[in-house]
């Protein structure tokens, strides 16, 4: 077991090392500004007593490389500073918004991944048929439309002509979990469509690839009925594929969600990203990309350690 | 007991058709084949005689891309397989007629452990309880000498070596006591001192429980020692059937009458010449890969111009690890390399162009050695023109002669692409690319392994006329010892990175030997149907298995 | 009952009849399956749903009929050796050529096609379509017909630049990595891993956020996001190129990385790599797609897709399918060339086994 542990923490220690690179380039990216944040905050019209002022505010007179260490000892608590628009917290602006952004991913994650790995299971068992290949066309399609054409379609035939679903979703506290649902139904399926299409493929590839190895012909000389040759000899080696392939979606899940955030208005830390974006709050900015950061790779760690925990070779070591 | 000698598999006519992209060609062209109860058959032919193909078919089972064409007969203990459901034949599968798959290490799952997968069979047709099924395979586990017959089936694949491996899936063959066993290459893919263990472990079994098989292998000596009657196959088609001895004494056909024939070639040795300075000198060498153990300990032997000197070990044993250490890719950590007395750069990269221009590789697998969408010419005329600055009609005029010397037709290959090229002809090529560079001294890495044995020999043919009409040295790393016999002056034999015996050819051949050498030139099966009989009543059954899993 | 309930359950039977006398059992399964389904379809959604169900299979089937005749068109008109492979083609990838051509036509002749200008005001704002106006008109009045063709310019102009600058970037990082292994090669692989550890969309809004939607650094993000996947891909085919023995002996000759690269490793590398520029320009084009929908990349007046979706999306909330034109000339187009990709790539591993 000391192998498996020793190259869990080898991933863990990776990637620990790449948000902290992640988050030195985040961070030195806003200290390529033409001139700095301060003038960027204030635009033409600054004058410089006004400059002078937010630069001591923000800390701008010390050194970069300090303040980045101030900024990342402040985020490793939870603390991003002060919004330049509105001055208040980043962490209270952003905490509830990340918490709806999470929820709706896994409202999406809940329904797409146990539908895609069996209809991907499926459609490997039926390859080459009519059937596998009307689903390569769907998925195709699926896969290569705008999250916004899918979002703006389901508005318009599941909203505005029947009128089942709300058209936006906006939320309140003191609403019930069954209300919650039904009014992120919508923004929830377009992220199902899109990730589902995907994780069908990717299980489908993954399958498909296994069934020529000579374990598997082994298996059908045995008599293998069909459904266990999958079941039984396929699938256990097919773990640390489909890991990877939920983690990948799961990780497209959340960048996917900033554009469907939008097209819903929903309130997420997508919607506030984009706002900060335009609004060039970089406070925020830096605070939800860094976040953002994180998740994709705590879920590439998750999926890299459970690949090494599904491995037999791994597991059962000579 | 009395042997029911009845027919068990009887094909008749059979055809199957493989599918390219575009048609269906005919792989195998009308084969008929009777079987008898407890009868073992060798079916035996070159890469592309569809062998393997009419072993998946006994079984009523066509592989992807592949199908039995209508009309074909596949008559299994009264039993159409042909016409058969699928259900039926799958019912067969595992119960009746089991299969062994050339690589064990591919072929068990490696998701489970070996006991489970041998289970399966037994526990899926009812046959017995898991218990029983544990206990049974345990049983047949002694049988097959398997070390730790107890416990070895709890472990999983790759904890355990290849040549047990392959023991424990014709253990698994047996689990439901089939009629019929389909070895498919059993014991292809394994060195000689672990082949001769599995060989005899199947033939014990097979006889034990008299169960009739089909042997398929390229390798003569091999199916002499196991089969009954031998089917030689070429190109999809039978060419003649007998029993062993007969075909083994009196071929009647032709081309087996040429497949018997192969392993006569052997030239006159050579000896080295006094007092001169080795071509290429090879000093108390160490080496490792990367972070590894030692994979070369103190390896030392010499080269002499126009001599032919073999290097002969098992997988693991260092020889191309040693080539690698001659020409600059794996730089060693202790110890040098001489070329005509001057020390050689441990790096390619520190090598001059004509240092590299004097040694020159050929390559086992022709596949991969030649460039897949260059054209032969530009493959040969490459070293001329990078070495000796050729170009235009010299260029061409050199590229015609290089292809000439290999024996292949200038108007014909100039313009080719190497994938339209049979595996012989892409040998030629590796052969004429390296000639190309006007070398002293050329390494031959298991050149005619991945060769059937008529095209293999034809290499070596062309490169002992080559050797002496252009006074070369070959450094010829093989693992096949009639190779050796055929072509080598001088022969290092190597064990785990060290060399245990070197000098004459003559001399190696004849006792005393050391003791590995000894198991080495035993463990290569003879063309004597009694010749496995013999070795095992020498050898002492029991320490048969020991000898090969050191 | 209609007529056209009526025709639409004969046609469905008739061709079902069809299919199983001549014995195609994919098709007759397909086709009666259909049935069954459009009579629970009809009894629950009315006339309506059958409606919507013929319009479908209509659509389809001249879609299949296009593919058909182009792939046709194109077997006669290129040379025998190519045709010969376009005619395996399945129609799916037909289809996906015949839209792209479409595409590069539109593109280049766009000020010939399009009746109106770029950024020409005609008509109120929103008025709907007449015989002046395909599409009617758009938030300002401007013909939105024109501005879809002026947008094929824009929109797919500037995905495939970003594309091209990504591709060339990653390919000769991703080819020299393998070439020269060692150090070099560790530490691109590393930085293409973190660069990749950023979510693509949030790293292009990061580097607007800070030198601001311009198309110059638009390119230049993308470049910078997308040359560490395709790096990582050629790093990877020619991974597997660099370990054959041709190269071990081209390099043992003492040959230079360039001349490795050039005629030994890059000939066996074009069908996956022209296969993946295929496959990254549909990511490319989707995130610059987001990123104009998201108001942040090419700025108005300048006619694009992803915008124009933005300045109509109101309509939606009354019904209307103009803002869907311009999102779905984006899917049509991503389709198109993923159909494409989908049978190269098939091509390629269908040769190995």
């Amino acid at each position: 077991m000391g192998d498996i542990l020793g190259l869990v923490l080898k991933r863990l220690g990776f990637g620990l090392i790449t948000l902290l690179i992640i988050s030195i380039i985040i961070f030195f990216m806003v200290e390529l500004l033409p001139g700095d944040i301060a003038e960027a905050v204030l635009g033409q019209g600054a004058t410089p007593e006004n400059l002078a002022a937010l630069r001591e505010e923000m800390g701008l007179n010390k050194p970069a490389f300090v303040r980045y260490f101030e900024w990342l000892g402040g985020a490793v608590v939870g603390d991003f500073g002060n919004s330049v628009v509105s001055g208040e917290r980043v962490s209270t602006l952003i905490t509830e918004r990340f918490i709806n952004t999470l929820f709706l991913a896994a409202y999406a994650a809940v329904i797409a991944v146990p539908f895609a790995i069996t209809l991907g299971v499926i459609v490997a068992l039926l390859r080459n048929t009519l059937f596998d290949r009307v689903a390569n066309v769907l998925t195709l399609t699926s896969i290569s439309s705008p999250e916004f054409f899918l979002g703006y379609i389901l508005i318009l035939y599941l909203s505005v002509k029947t009128g089942m679903f709300p058209a936006i979703s906006s939320l309140r506290a003191d609403m019930s979990f069954a209300d919650l649902l039904h009014r992120t139904f919508l923004p929830a399926l377009t992220l199902v469509l899109v990730v589902t299409a995907h994780m069908m493929r990717m299980t489908r590839a993954a399958i498909i690839n296994l069934l020529a190895s000579p374990y598997i012909e082994m298996a059908r000389l045995k008599g293998t009925p069909p459904w266990k040759v999958i079941v039984k000899h396929a699938l256990p080696n097919a773990w640390a594929p489909i890991i990877n392939v939920i983690a990948l979606n799961l990780a497209y899940l959340i960048t996917g969600v900033v554009l469907v955030e939008v097209v819903f208005v929903y309130p997420g830390i997508g919607q506030a990203l984009v706002d900060a974006v335009s609004k060039r709050d970089f406070p925020i900015v830096q605070a939800c990309c860094l976040i953002f950061a994180a998740t994709f790779i705590l879920l590439n760690l998750a999926a890299d350690v459970g690949a090494i925990l599904t491995n037999p070779r791994l597991r059962h070591p000579k | 007991m009395v042997h029911d000698k009845s027919v068990l598999l009887e094909i008749k006519d059979l055809r199957i058709e493989g599918y390219t992209g575009e048609v269906w060609v005919p792989i195998i062209k009308g084969v008929d084949l009777t079987l008898h109860r407890g009868e073992v058959m060798g079916l035996i032919g070159e890469s592309g005689a569809g062998k393997s193909t009419i072993g998946a078919a006994a079984m009523g089972y066509a592989r992807d891309g592949t199908r039995i064409v209508e009309g074909s007969k596949i008559e299994f203990d009264g039993m159409e397989l042909t016409t058969a459901t699928e259900g039926e034949r799958r019912a067969l599968r595992g119960s009746r007629i089991a299969y062994v798959a050339q690589s064990a290490a591919a072929s068990f799952n490696p998701a489970h452990k070996i006991i489970d997968q041998h289970t399966e069979a037994p526990l899926h047709y009812r046959i017995q309880k898991r218990m029983e099924a544990q206990e049974d395979a345990m049983d047949l586990y002694e049988r097959l000498r398997l070390p730790n017959p107890k416990e070895i089936g709890f472990r999983y694949p790759h904890q355990v070596s290849g040549g047990q491996l392959q023991r424990a899936m014709t253990a698994m063959a047996m689990s439901c006591r089939p009629d019929l066993i389909i070895f498919d290459e059993p014991t292809t893919a394994l060195d000689v001192t672990t082949q001769i263990e599995v060989l005899a472990a199947i033939r014990d079994i097979v006889d034990q429980f008299n169960t009739a098989a089909i042997y398929i292998t390229h390798d003569l000596a091999v199916v002499a020692q196991m089969a009954d009657t031998i089917k030689v196959l070429l190109k999809g088609e039978e060419v003649e059937q007998q029993p062993t001895e007969e075909m083994l004494d009196n071929p009647q056909e032709d081309y087996t009458k040429s497949l018997w024939a192969v392993r006569s070639f052997e030239r006159p040795q050579k000896s080295r010449p006094e007092g001169e300075t080795p071509l290429i000198s090879v000093q108390d060498v160490d080496a490792s890969y990367t972070g590894g153990d030692k994979v070369l300990d103190g390896v030392s032997f010499d080269i002499h111009k126009g001599m032919t000197v073999a290097v002969v070990g098992e997988s693991g044993s260092g020889k191309s690890t040693t080539a690698r250490v001659i020409t600059g890719l794996l730089p060693p950590s202790n110890g040098q390399v001489l070329f005509q007395g001057e020390p050689l750069p441990p790096r390619y990269q520190d090598r001059t162009k004509d240092q590299l221009r004097q040694a020159q590789m050929i390559y086992q697998m022709a596949d991969t050695a030649l460039n897949p969408k260059v054209r032969i010419s530009e493959i040969i005329g490459r070293p001329a023109q990078f070495y000796s600055g050729l170009s235009g009609t010299e260029l061409k005029h050199r590229v015609d002669e290089l292809l000439d010397l290999i024996e292949l037709d200038p108007s014909k290959f100039y313009n080719r692409y190497p994938p339209e090229l049979s595996g012989g002809q892409k040998q030629r090529i590796g052969i004429a690319r390296a000639l190309a560079a006007e070398p002293s001294f050329i390494i031959c890495d298991e050149v005619t392994s991945a060769l059937d044995q008529l095209v293999a020999e034809g290499i070596l043919k062309l490169l002992d006329r080559l050797q002496n009409e252009l006074d070369l040295a070959y450094m010829f790393i093989t693992h096949d010892l009639a190779t050796v016999r055929s072509i080598a002056d001088e022969v290092v034999v190597m064990q785990h990175g060290k060399v245990v015996e070197q000098g004459p050819k003559d001399k190696m051949f004849t006792p005393p030997h050391h003791p590995y050498t000894d198991l080495l030139l035993s463990s290569v099966p003879e063309m004597d149907p009694n010749w496995l009989t013999t070795l095992l009543e020498e050898r002492g059954v029991d320490n048969v298995g020991e000898a090969a899993d050191v | 009952m209609s007529v056209f309930v009526v025709l639409y359950f004969a046609c469905l039977i008739i061709a079902s009849c069809l299919a199983a006398f001549y014995e195609k059992r994919g098709p007759f399964i397909l086709l009666f399956s259909l049935t069954l389904v459009s009579f629970i379809l009809g009894i629950v959604g009315g006339t309506g749903a059958l409606r919507f169900v013929a319009i479908a299979a209509a659509v389809l089937a001249f879609a299949a009929g296009v593919a058909f005749c182009f792939r046709e068109f194109l077997v006669v008109l290129l040379p025998t050796k190519i045709g010969k492979e376009l005619k395996t083609a399945p129609l799916t990838a037909a289809f996906g050529l015949f839209v792209i051509f479409t595409y590069a036509i539109a593109a280049i002749f766009a000020p010939w096609i399009a009746p109106y200008g770029e950024s020409e005001v005609i008509a109120s704002s929103f008025a709907p379509a007449d015989e002046n106006m395909l599409l009617g008109a758009d938030q300002l009045g401007r013909d939105m017909f024109s501005r879809i063709i002026y947008g094929a310019r824009n929109s797919v102009g500037l995905a495939l630049a970003a594309t091209i600058a990504a591709f060339f970037l990653g390919a000769a990082a991703g080819l020299l990595a393998a070439t020269k292994g060692g150090w070099f090669d560790q530490f691109m692989g590393r930085f293409a891993d973190v660069i990749m550890s950023i979510p693509s969309l949030i790293f292009a809004l990061l580097m607007l956020s800070i030198f601001g939607p311009q198309v110059f650094v638009i390119i230049v993000a993308v470049a910078i996001i997308y040359a560490p996947r395709v790096f990582r891909l050629t790093r990877a085919v020619a991974g597997n190129v660099v370990v054959m023995d041709y190269i071990e002996a081209a390099k043992l000759r003492g040959e230079k990385d360039s001349y490795l690269i050039r005629r030994e490793i890059l000939p066996n590398s074009t069908a996956p790599l022209i296969a993946e520029f295929g496959l990254e320009f549909c990511f490319v084009f989707l995130l610059v797609a987001g990123l104009s929908f998201l108001g942040l990349g090419i700025q108005p007046p300048t006619a694009d897709w992803g915008s124009m979706v933005r300045e109509n999306a109101t309509l939606i909330s009354f019904g209307d399918i103009t803002p869907l034109i311009p999102a779905a000339a984006i899917a049509l187009l991503t389709v198109a060339v993923n159909f494409v990709v989908d049978w190269m790539l098939f091509r390629s591993s269908g040769l190995k086994e």
